[in-house]
């Protein structure tokens, strides 16, 4: 029990610590340190209860719900008050809800139920306790050299690095005491601290923009935070329980909890960007890029689906879960389309966060052992890969300038290593024989096994969508332009850590998900659902992913890139200048060559996307509740 | 299917596959110019201009280019044995796409026009039928409860009596994927057209003489899921099914010769309408009465 409190406390520590400290030498130290002592402790962590099925602690007392209470209206009348600063009142007014309705509940409810264990660690919490603690501060220890630059390049602002890194571990801390929370009021506590920290940290520059953004970020999360209160409430008052083991052990033996796993769900929707609530994820681009990285992979979202696939067991045929299948399908299919129509790297990489979060919602509300599996091997593959792929964007933009995936040409020539780290992570993302397609590919049969034939469509599209917006991207990179100049040497050496790591990461987890499978995620899988199916994948399928993986990652090694056949110019139609870039055309004139994507802006058009996306997913909110409301009148 | 068979069936595919697709090409070549009203080359003149191209002077437009075309014909080959060996659909589909993805790559990388626009028609194209080719996976998949090839050529059952839809819709993405007229829109056997040769404009000699022989490799396979349509635990349905593949094949050529190429928005609306209706229809009925 030490370990996991260590993990939410010392983060926090070194949060306030880095408050203090506030130059660059002394950051530096506190961050790396830090960053080391976490990944350890995760890992050590995952050791120390690897032969325990799961764990509960009763850790807790008095002083300590109370403290937490003070320091929740502490947060209440804070956003209460930016709201009102910044006209932005909607967030005062859910502030304003929320909160005392909390208070009011422990004060009068709460505090005469006994909860048994605040804490526990079962498989699942582990394996995101590693998510956290590698890529977490992965992504920190990254942030070091980047957020340099980003004050250079911003040298007329104020230096908010000091926030900028106590927001970063404070985070961390709070998604480990949502991982770790048994006691959902404890979970609603780190689930508000997580809301604001990523408010403060998307309006981190302190333009309009951003702060436009921050506020809608907030006021979405603020809306799921109101769903988390009343399950709680509902929790409380009729079931007389406050722990999230009693409640899905409720569940599954057959006690009815739909409305508050509907609650919770939809907490964890808004928090995981499912349309309707998309769009506040596309707004937290603007901020430093390590925010977006942080948010997308190891953070924020990922709690939104780790409430959901805890859930899992009381979800499937009934309407919570019908809810989250149809909202998580939607999105999957919508995001994937939109991703098309778009040129900014970061938007491919937010609307292709946002489709991978709804195809893990969706196995989650299918509710079965293939679905769940799928669902926290997705999970994990997406941490690492997504993290890799906005890090190596991060990096590419502060030395070629834009974040553009046209800028992108050549990269290969310019930035070798970079560019071989983006392709590694966008093969990751959608190509055999990589994680994120072999959870598809699970995804996909538990779907067609569950009988879902409109899911099963839905993945059939999105899959073709995916196909292409990445390999346009990945065509982008690889093509070979003459005369570049390479420019790789400015990148901060604490990058290149990082980026090597996650890179290898990809690969190696690729290498040896089997593993993962049968240590992890299947042990978890059976105390969790009672009676085991067969495997979603078959374990000879599996090796031979593994095989075609370890091929692919050394045929270009083999190559090394030498060729003796003679180098000709390109064809283009007029006469090739010699350069492969521009050609003598009609009247003698010389006509440079540019290349640009498809973007399908008539097909896949991002406003249209996002229309039907968000009415169908508001309609499917929407009836879920009102039939919910009226099964209670 | 156990190993031995499986080995069979590999080992078939890597020697046959290159004779017979060759074949097909030769023949499909000879009938088209009877169809236009000219005698035509030899059949075997596709082996001649293969062996004609690995003669060829080696030249490249950059260094990294042949190296793509190599992994795409690696990944058709492994596609095919995954199939021949019996092995799982999806499986097949998915090594295939990867494949795929190295030729768009290639293309891509010489970052010439006329190449990339075919890389970009070809994106598309893969986006068009990619929906259809895993709903025929699913629709075997629910008649004979396992995606393996093995376990539909000796199934109890004719696949195509529970899959009507699903085969015709197959047919219609088969003619994008054979590269055939309306849909051959990233690339052409003839270079005086709008977009050059498209996708393999910067390709030649014995890169070239690649892409013929990967083609020859993954046609044979892609009739050979025509076959699985028909062929189960009856003797006779082999023979049936090959009988069938000659005919869907004939039909392809047919529509080749009868169609010019089509818009890209064409190729993309029609095969996700017929997904979206011949296969989701189809899939609909086998859950009712399944």
């Amino acid at each position: 029990m030490t370990i996991v409190l260590f993990l939410i406390l010392f983060p926090l520590i070194a949060a306030l610590t880095l408050l203090v400290f506030k130059t660059d030498a002394a950051r530096d130290i506190i961050v790396k340190a830090s960053s080391i002592l976490i990944a350890a402790a995760s890992i050590y962590l995952a050791v120390q209860y690897f032969d325990s099925k799961e764990e509960y602690f009763e850790f807790g007392n008095v002083t300590l719900s109370t403290l937490m209470m003070v320091i929740e209206i502490c947060l209440a009348i804070i956003i209460f008050y930016l709201g009102i600063k910044n006209k932005k009142y909607l967030a005062s007014v859910l502030a304003a809800i929320q909160t005392p309705v909390m208070v009011w509940f422990e004060l009068n409810i709460g505090h005469s139920i006994t909860v048994v264990n605040n804490l526990y660690a079962d498989r699942f919490s582990i394996i995101m306790g590693l998510i956290i603690g590698v890529i977490g501060t992965s992504i920190c220890w990254y942030s070091i050299g980047y957020m340099k630059d980003f004050q250079h390049h911003h040298h007329e602002e104020p230096d908010r690095r000091p926030w900028f890194f106590f927001l970063m571990f404070l985070f961390i801390s709070a998604m480990f005491g949502i991982v770790f929370s048994n006691n959902l009021v404890w979970l609603y506590f780190f689930w508000e601290i997580t809301t604001l920290c990523s408010f403060f940290l998307i309006s981190y520059t302190k333009t309009q923009e951003t702060i436009n953004n921050a506020f809608r970020a907030l006021i979405m999360n603020l809306f799921g935070g109101v769903g988390f209160v009343l399950a709680i409430v509902v929790l409380g008052r009729f079931y007389g329980i406050l722990e999230l083991n009693q409640m899905i052990a409720m569940g599954t033996m057959g006690i009815n909890v739909v409305i508050p796993a509907s609650l919770l769900a939809f907490a964890g929707i808004t928090k995981a960007a499912q349309m309707p609530f998309n769009s506040w994820l596309l707004g937290a681009m603007v901020a430093p890029t390590p925010t977006s990285a942080l948010l997308h992979s190891s953070t924020m979202v990922k709690a939104g689906v780790f409430i959901i696939v805890k859930l899992s067991p009381v979800l499937g045929w009934n309407i919570a879960g019908i809810m989250v299948t149809m909202v998580g399908g939607i999105t999957f299919l919508l995001a994937s389309f939109a991703a098309i129509s778009q040129s900014n790297a970061k938007r491919v990489l937010a609307y292709s966060t946002a489709a991978n979060l709804g195809l893990i919602a969706a196995c989650a509300g299918i509710g079965t052992y293939a679905a769940v599996w799928a669902a926290i091997m997705l999970i994990i593959f997406h941490a690492v890969t997504k993290s890799l792929l906005f890090l190596c964007v991060g990096t590419a933009e502060h030395n070629i300038g834009s974040r553009d995936i046209e800028d992108m040409d050549g990269l290969f020539g310019r930035m070798p290593k970079l560019a071989t780290f983006m392709i590694v992570g966008i093969a990751g993302m959608f190509l055999a024989p990589f994680g994120m397609l072999i959870s598809k590919w699970a995804a996909m049969k538990a779907f067609i096994d569950s009988g879902n034939i409109l899911l099963v469509m839905i993945i059939a599209f999105g899959s073709a969508a995916t196909l292409f917006y990445w390999t346009k991207w990945l065509g982008k990179m690889a093509a070979i332009m003459a005369k570049r100049e390479n420019i790789q040497s400015n990148v901060h050496k604490e990058e290149w850590h990082v980026l090597t790591l996650l890179t290898l990461l990809t690969i190696i987890i690729c290498l040896i998900f089997p593993m993962i499978s049968s240590l992890l995620i299947v042990p978890y899988l059976q105390t969790v659902f009672p009676s085991v199916s067969v495997m979603a994948l078959s374990s000879g399928n599996m090796y031979i992913m593994s095989a075609m993986l370890a091929l692919v990652v050394l045929l270009p090694l083999l190559f090394n890139g030498k060729s003796n056949r003679r180098i000709v110019p390109i064809y283009m139609s007029g006469a090739n200048l010699g350069d492969d870039l521009t050609f003598r055309g009609s009247m003698q004139k010389d006509v440079a060559v540019s290349l640009k994507n498809w973007y399908m802006e008539e097909y896949f058009g991002e406003k249209k996307m996002n229309l039907i996306g968000i009415i169908a997913a508001a309609a499917v909110l929407v009836s879920t509740f009102a039939l919910l409301l009226g099964g209670l009148i | 299917m156990n190993l031995t068979t499986s080995i069979i069936g590999i080992t078939a595919y890597l020697i046959l596959a290159p004779v017979a697709g060759g074949l097909l090409a030769g023949i499909d070549r000879k009938i088209s110019a009877r169809m236009q009203g000219r005698f035509g080359p030899p059949i075997l003149q596709p082996f001649y201009d293969f062996f004609k191209l690995l003669e060829k002077e080696p030249i490249t437009v950059n260094k990294v280019q042949d190296f793509y075309v190599m992994c795409f014909l690696l990944f058709i080959i492994i596609t095919g044995c995954f199939f021949f060996a019996g092995g799982d659909l999806l499986l097949v589909i998915f090594t295939l796409t990867l494949a795929s993805v190295f030729l768009v790559v290639a293309a891509f990388s010489s970052n010439s026009p006329y190449a990339q626009v075919g890389a970009e028609r070809e994106l598309l194209q893969m986006m068009a039928y990619e929906p259809m080719a895993l709903l025929t996976a699913v629709g075997f998949y629910l008649v004979n409860g396992s995606f393996n090839v093995a376990d539909a050529v000796t199934s109890q059952v004719m696949a195509i009596q529970y899959l009507p839809g699903i085969f015709l819709g197959f047919v219609f993405i088969l003619t994008i994927k054979l590269r055939k007229s309306p849909f051959d829109l990233s690339m052409s056997h003839h270079a005086h057209q709008e977009l050059v040769k498209g996708l393999t404009t910067e390709f030649s000699g014995k890169t070239m003489a690649f892409i013929e022989i990967a083609h020859w490799y993954e046609n044979i396979f892609l009739l050979g899921i025509v076959y699985m349509f028909i062929a189960y635990s009856a003797v006779w349905s082999p023979v049936i099914a090959v009988i069938v593949c000659f005919a869907i094949y004939f039909l392809e050529i047919l529509i080749d010769n009868n169609y010019a190429r089509m818009k890209w928005q064409i190729a993309l609306n029609s095969s996700w309408v017929v997904a979206l209706t011949f296969g989701f229809v189809n899939l609909l009925i086998l859950y009712f009465i399944g």
